[in-house]
């Protein structure tokens, strides 16, 4: 596999609009062949839009779509090389699972040997064996999920789709759907392309994560880039909590200073984009914070008291308030049997953050 | 839990409809099939009692001559079979217009579709007696329709529409249309478009689409759609009667001319009981195989 081999999917300057709305404002996104790729926003931000389009449901009103390297503008549903994954599932009631498996190839007017060959490969991909005959209306709610799986892959599609694959699922489901959903993925080398609200959910199972906001990718990069590098904080506030420090840019020799109005003063890393403005917000994530009763020699560390704590078992939360105007959130494993319990309401601590954990972000 | 007796509110509920289908379903027909072995008598009512009691005996007087004669009489065959074809092609002309009407409705923006249903049955609300006159104004031979024809040049000399079975049909077909269209609407307007977006996605045409996924899940609302325009349109008398000729006889005129002209109360019982068996066994037949799909769709 050589490093330039041209993306499966590739989307320049789509946009679309409903009813004088505008839904999608000049997306642009490279899908490499063969990786997962989540489309990760609220309700409203475009991402189903985005799905729809890819599909052929809907077309653009302007921007080009390539899917393996061929403009997609103007070819229907029916004609594209790509399939999906209904949030419903849309499993047709009328059929038995097997018929729903091969109705694509069916409709492609595939043999009945390729037919069969592709129906128990499949069954056997999704691990329903021995279920052919049975209604969807005589599955578990995991099954069906599969079945509308199988019936995707036995089209051999270069991009599947997927609509909020998880959200018809009990939540206890979803671990081990996401694991066996991955699975099939990398036995298979099929594109995935998923759109979900869960943040948790696209870090889990994604190679790469585009967030979306207002009908715009606002960031693309692997689940760690924008959960440890968010550009803005929109997204540094979508992918869990974060701490935001809005303050004037001080840069001196070695590092980057911020001063806020509250009068803190936060050392930054100076890696990160953004440094060149005076006026800027630094982030910090709550687990990077740490809590002592003495002054840490971090660079970052600020004397306060203990608002509130919560004790969630594998982590505690607790909330520091600086001063009048500052609280901090902070995040510790509870690596030893006593937790944060010898933190108590009211206590003063210091609490601190490594130069390295405070991100300059955008907007 | 333990298994407790109805209470005397809970069975007073039961009581209301069961009440109401014993007085006007089963009773009336059981007495019109009591009345079908019952002997024709020159009397009022015109015939004798079923039970009599003489010189201390009770007597009964029961005959099967009713359904000797339906069943022997070919006229009677006839038109049994007039009507169920006559019926058959009603329901066929319902299925023709309103399946496409009922799949446009559903198809149709969410907000506007309770308007367009409410649209296709106003015709409805006036009295069904003078939208039949309407019918007779229009294709009579010096009605609109033949003028129209006349001016375009299409036909010579008018065409006589009225009076004849495709009258009966054409009257027919648009009276039962709503019967049609409303369990259709309700059963389109049910089916999810995602199935249908699956279907496209998976690489089927519209056309493939359809007879694959629209017409199977559709099945429900054509098969109670027919029946609820077969089952009177058997019986159907008035229209027969209004826009039909003399020639073609159906069963529900014969009915009638048995009970009004003849005053053969037993013979039109015993046509009644006929086309009641006739229709049910087809209508139960018909709920086995699709009742089950029926709830899947829905």
């Amino acid at each position: 596999m050589t490093a330039m081999q041209p993306p499966i999917l590739e989307i320049r300057g789509l946009s679309k609009s409903f009813g004088g709305t505008r839904v999608l404002n000049a997306i642009n996104l490279e899908v490499p062949r063969g990786s997962i790729v989540s489309l990760l926003g609220r309700s409203g931000s475009g991402k189903t839009t985005l799905l729809q389009l890819i599909a052929g449901l809907h077309e653009p009103d302007s921007g080009r779509l390539l899917i393996a390297g061929a403009d997609m503008t103007g070819v229907p549903p029916f004609a594209r090389p790509v399939n999906m994954m209904f949030q419903s599932y849309a499993l047709f009631p009328h059929l038995s699972v097997a018929d729903n498996i091969v109705y694509g190839l069916k409709a492609r007017g595939a043999s009945r040997v390729e037919r069969e060959l592709l129906l128990a490969w499949a069954l056997e991909l999704v691990r329903l064996e021995g279920l052919g005959a049975r209604r969807p209306d005589q599955l578990s709610g995991g099954q069906r999920q599969r079945v509308a799986l199988a019936r995707c892959m036995v089209m051999k599609p270069a991009v599947l789709l997927l609509d909020e694959p998880m959200a018809a699922l009990d939540r206890s489901l979803r671990a081990d759907v996401q694991k066996e959903l991955t699975g099939i993925q990398r036995r298979v080398g099929t594109t995935f392309v998923l759109v979900t609200h869960d943040q948790d959910e696209a870090m889990a199972i994604s190679d790469y994560v585009a967030v979306m906001d207002q009908g715009a990718i606002v960031q693309f990069g692997t689940p760690r880039e924008v959960y440890e590098y968010p550009c803005t904080t929109f997204v540094a506030s979508f992918l869990g909590t974060i701490n935001l420090f809005a303050g004037e840019l001080v840069t001196r020799a070695g590092h980057i200073q911020l001063v806020t109005e509250d009068g803190l003063e936060i050392i930054a890393n100076r890696a990160t984009s953004g440094a060149d403005r005076t006026l800027v917000t630094v982030g910090v994530r709550p687990e990077k914070m740490s809590i002592s009763r003495e002054s840490a020699r971090n660079a970052n560390s600020f004397a306060g008291t203990i608002e509130q704590l919560s004790y969630c078992g594998n982590l505690s939360h607790a909330t520091i308030r600086l001063s009048q105007s500052r609280v901090i959130e902070a995040t510790v494993v509870n690596s030893d049997h006593t937790g944060a319990t010898t933190f108590k309401l009211g206590d003063a601590v210091h609490v601190a953050f490594p130069v390295e954990a405070a991100v300059v972000l955008s907007a | 839990m333990k298994k407790r007796s109805l209470t005397l509110v809970e069975r007073m509920t039961i009581a209301i409809p069961f009440t109401w289908l014993a007085t006007f379903l089963a009773l009336p027909l059981v007495s019109v099939a009591a009345l079908s072995i019952h002997v024709v008598a020159d009397s009022i009512p015109p015939v004798a009692p079923l039970f009599s009691v003489s010189q201390g005996h009770l007597a009964l007087h029961a005959s099967m001559r009713s359904f000797q004669m339906v069943f022997e009489d070919p006229l009677y065959f006839a038109a049994f079979r007039n009507a169920l074809a006559n019926a058959a092609l009603t329901a066929t002309g319902c299925l023709l217009i309103g399946f496409p009407i009922a799949f446009a409705i559903a198809r149709s923006p969410a907000g506007r579709r309770n308007l367009y249903v409410l649209l296709a049955i106003l015709p409805f609300w006036t009295s069904f007696l003078l939208r039949a006159y309407a019918w007779m104004g229009l294709i009579r031979d010096s009605g609109p329709i033949n003028a129209l024809l006349l001016t375009l040049g299409i036909i010579s000399k008018p065409v006589a529409i009225l009076y004849s079975p495709t009258a009966v049909l054409l009257v027919m077909i648009y009276s039962y249309l709503p019967f049609f269209v409303l369990p259709m609407y309700a059963v389109l307007e049910k089916l999810p478009a995602d199935l249908l977006a699956a279907a496209s996605d998976l690489g089927a045409r519209p056309a493939y689409v359809f007879r694959t996924v629209t017409l199977p899940l559709s099945m429900p609302g054509i098969v109670s759609g027919a029946i609820l325009v077969f089952v009177p349109a058997v019986g159907e008398y008035v229209i027969p009667e209004l826009v039909g000729n003399n020639s073609t006889m159906l069963i529900g005129g014969i009915l009638w001319d048995e009970f009004f002209q003849n005053r053969d109360w037993p013979l039109a019982a015993a046509i009644a009981v006929v086309t009641f068996g006739l229709l049910m066994l087809p209508a139960l037949l018909l709920r086995r195989r699709f009742g089950q799909l029926a709830t899947v769709a829905g």
